[in-house]
């Protein structure tokens, strides 16, 4: 199916996700202010302490992807991995306890945002270093060929993690064992506060790619439908044992690199031309174009902050771990022997 | 019981492990060929090239695929060929693999083997003769274990293997060679020391090749009236305290001997530990802090002998 030959309750369901993801930073976003002594910022109370990397305008890139793949498919993210984890099938509100360091969390308070997971759907963690999850996936991969079925892997990352090593190591190694990895480089355009671009030599993410051997699609990375396609496309091939596969989806960060950095050092007139290709608008467009109704969109867009809304009441009533807590998950080989 | 050598102790281990659970999986540079030492001889013929897995010279993604394989629900043995190398691993080893588990609040565990030999061999110089335990016994999360003999290096890594957690296992390049008696049945237990060699006046530990040279220390010292119970540690972390203590409380003396720099070591760790619950006199004794040179004359300088561990035990216990 073509993107252009989309179904109207497909496109709604998409959109749907989208909103739910908005939503959740936007509120997560409301729920950091003043949390972290970064970027000019001062530290006080913050319901959300620590690094907040929001993934408001990069929605579109886990939405569409995530919609290719099934329970049996496995991800790894980065520490911008909201997005994924909702697009995955998690839950807001285990993920809004988490971010709230509580015992309800999905990590139990120990993991925060940086290090979000939901095993139970496949999801094998976001990842505070970049480039990091590329081996995790490439050895996830080999798992799941040791089992039967079709599934693959997606692995997220960012436009940096193109400069690290292990994207190198990572891709070359899929690409001499064929695995079954969908590599996505959610390209925001910016690696912390600097433009990626200053930071990059030569054609950029899928050149290099398909340098080492792993062909793949260039995508707008705002259009859900166009990534949807893009991915329905590289995954038919992965799962068709056809090997790796890479996506270049190129968006924008919206926010800053974390939730109170108020990102000075790019120009208004960058944002304000950004602002006018957010996923959500060009996604309502489109629905408009095939016969949806801009009313139905709306009342997805209060559902979808009414759940939030609910997700940060919990979290806000939840209990905090024990201090006990601390203590467990470590290792079994000498467990006790803490304070030596 | 079968007469072997620590290598192919460590290979048969691997071999067992692997026919008793298909989640085993090897995966490293040269494994398929049998390593570069032939500690892996033989697998790939056996069990194929999808579980012992040839990869590129990629030591990030050897560790780091390590760690998906084990979130995934395999039993992942990695081969890093020697701890220097290792060092292009280290964000896989101490923030994914050792962190995994407890970031992740219990929800993935990261059971494999990571072997990293240790040591000087023949000249190998600075970047291929480092003996690292104690970074790795620095983290939370790890379990570190040095054999020095090939009943160890069978029972030890079946035991590695089997245990769940993350595991630095750290064989030692100058004792592929040692022979011993191997008997796969009587297992090993991670965490437990064992005392080599009895003695009255000074407890010495240490693990891995020094364990030899603290024998022969041992040995000669005997000769001159010193009584010198020897301990070989086994494992670095978690390190059995009984065992040391109790040898510690008898004699009163604690002498600890590694190959490893003495600066940081993990012979200040032990040293520390007992002055501070039996107040006994101790002692440490380590490479000086230099890098190991090429020439032999140079290596030497790096070298604890036995002659040095005879000196530092004759210090402590003065006659």
């Amino acid at each position: 199916m073509s993107s252009s030959e989309i179904s109207l309750a497909h496109a709604l369901a998409l959109y749907r996700t989208m909103a739910r993801i908005r939503a959740f930073e936007n509120a997560a976003e409301s729920a950091s202010k003043g949390g972290v002594a970064a970027f000019g910022a001062s530290l006080s109370q913050a319901k959300v302490r620590g690094p907040l990397h929001l993934s408001t305008g990069q929605e579109a890139v886990a939405v569409g992807v995530c919609a290719q793949l099934g329970a049996e498919d496995l991800l790894t993210s980065t520490h911008r991995g909201h997005g994924h984890t909702i697009a995955k099938g998690a839950s807001i509100e285990r993920m809004m306890c988490e971010l709230f360091g509580r015992a309800t969390g999905y990590n139990g308070g120990k993991g925060g945002s940086m290090h979000i997971a939901d095993f139970s759907v496949g999801m094998l963690g976001a990842n505070g270093v970049v480039a990091a999850g590329i081996p995790i996936a490439v050895g996830a991969a080999h798992a799941l060929r040791a089992r039967d079925g079709n599934a693959l892997v997606a692995c997220f990352f960012g436009d940096g993690a193109i400069n690290r090593g292990p994207f190198l190591e990572g891709l070359n190694w899929a690409g001499i064992h064929r695995l079954p990895v969908l590599f996505v480089c959610e390209d925001n355009r910016w690696s912390a506060t600097t433009a990626t671009g200053a930071m990059t030599a030569g054609e950029g993410a899928l050149a290099r790619a398909q340098a080492i051997g792993v062909p793949g699609l260039a995508v707008n990375g705002n259009d859900v439908f166009a990534v949807d396609a893009a991915a329905a496309t590289l995954t038919a091939q992965i799962r068709n044992a056809g090997g790796p596969r890479f996506l270049h989806a190129v968006t924008y960060r919206l926010k800053g690199h974390v939730s109170v950095d108020a990102a000075g050092y790019r120009s208004h007139d960058e944002l304000a031309r950004a602002l006018e290709q957010d996923p959500l608008e060009l996604a309502t467009i489109r629905v408009a174009a095939i016969g949806g109704d801009r009313a139905a969109l709306a009342v997805i867009d209060a559902e979808a902050k009414a759940e939030v809304d609910a997700a940060v009441a919990v979290a806000d009533a939840a209990p905090w771990p024990q201090e006990a807590a601390a203590y467990t998950d470590i290792q079994d080989t000498g467990a006790g022997r803490w304070r030596e | 019981m079968a007469r072997m050598n620590y290598a192919q102790a460590g290979c048969a281990a691997l071999y067992t492990a692997m026919q008793e659970d298909a989640r085993v999986v090897t995966l490293g540079e040269d494994v398929g060929r049998g390593g570069v030492f032939g500690q892996y001889r033989g697998l790939q013929q056996a069990f194929g090239a999808d579980r012992v897995i040839d990869t590129p010279i990629s030591e990030a993604t050897i560790m780091g695929a390590a760690v998906g394989m084990a979130l995934a629900g395999l039993r992942p043995v990695v081969e890093m060929r020697v701890v220097d190398f290792a060092l292009c691993a280290m964000d896989e080893v101490v923030n994914q693999a050792a962190k995994a588990r407890y970031m992740f609040g219990g929800q993935g565990r990261v059971p494999l083997v990571a072997r990293m030999p240790i040591g000087m061999w023949q000249g190998s110089a600075a970047q291929h003769s480092q003996s690292l335990e104690a970074w790795f016994a620095h983290i939370p999360g790890l379990v570190v274990v040095a054999p020095a003999t090939a009943q160890d290096n069978h029972g030890l890594l079946a035991a590695a293997i089997a245990c769940g957690d993350p595991v630095i296992y750290m064989e030692h390049k100058e004792l592929w060679g040692l022979e011993g008696e191997v008997e796969p049945a009587r297992g090993e237990r991670l965490g437990a020391a064992t005392v080599c060699r009895a003695g009255s006046d000074v407890t010495l530990v240490t693990w891995s090749r020094m364990v030899h040279e603290a024998l022969r220390a041992a040995e000669d010292a005997q000769a001159e009236g010193l009584s010198i119970e020897v301990i070989d540690l086994r494992t670095i972390w978690p390190w059995d305290r009984e065992t040391v203590f109790a040898s510690a409380r008898k004699t009163g003396r604690l002498l600890v001997a590694h190959e490893s720099v003495q600066v940081g070591g993990f012979g200040a760790e032990i040293a520390a530990a007992a002055v501070e619950a039996l107040g006994v006199r101790v002692k440490r004794l380590g490479a000086p802090r230099i890098p190991v040179g090429y020439s032999k004359p140079l290596e030497d300088v790096s070298r604890v002998t036995a002659g040095a561990i005879l000196g530092a035990a004759r210090a402590l216990a003065p006659a």
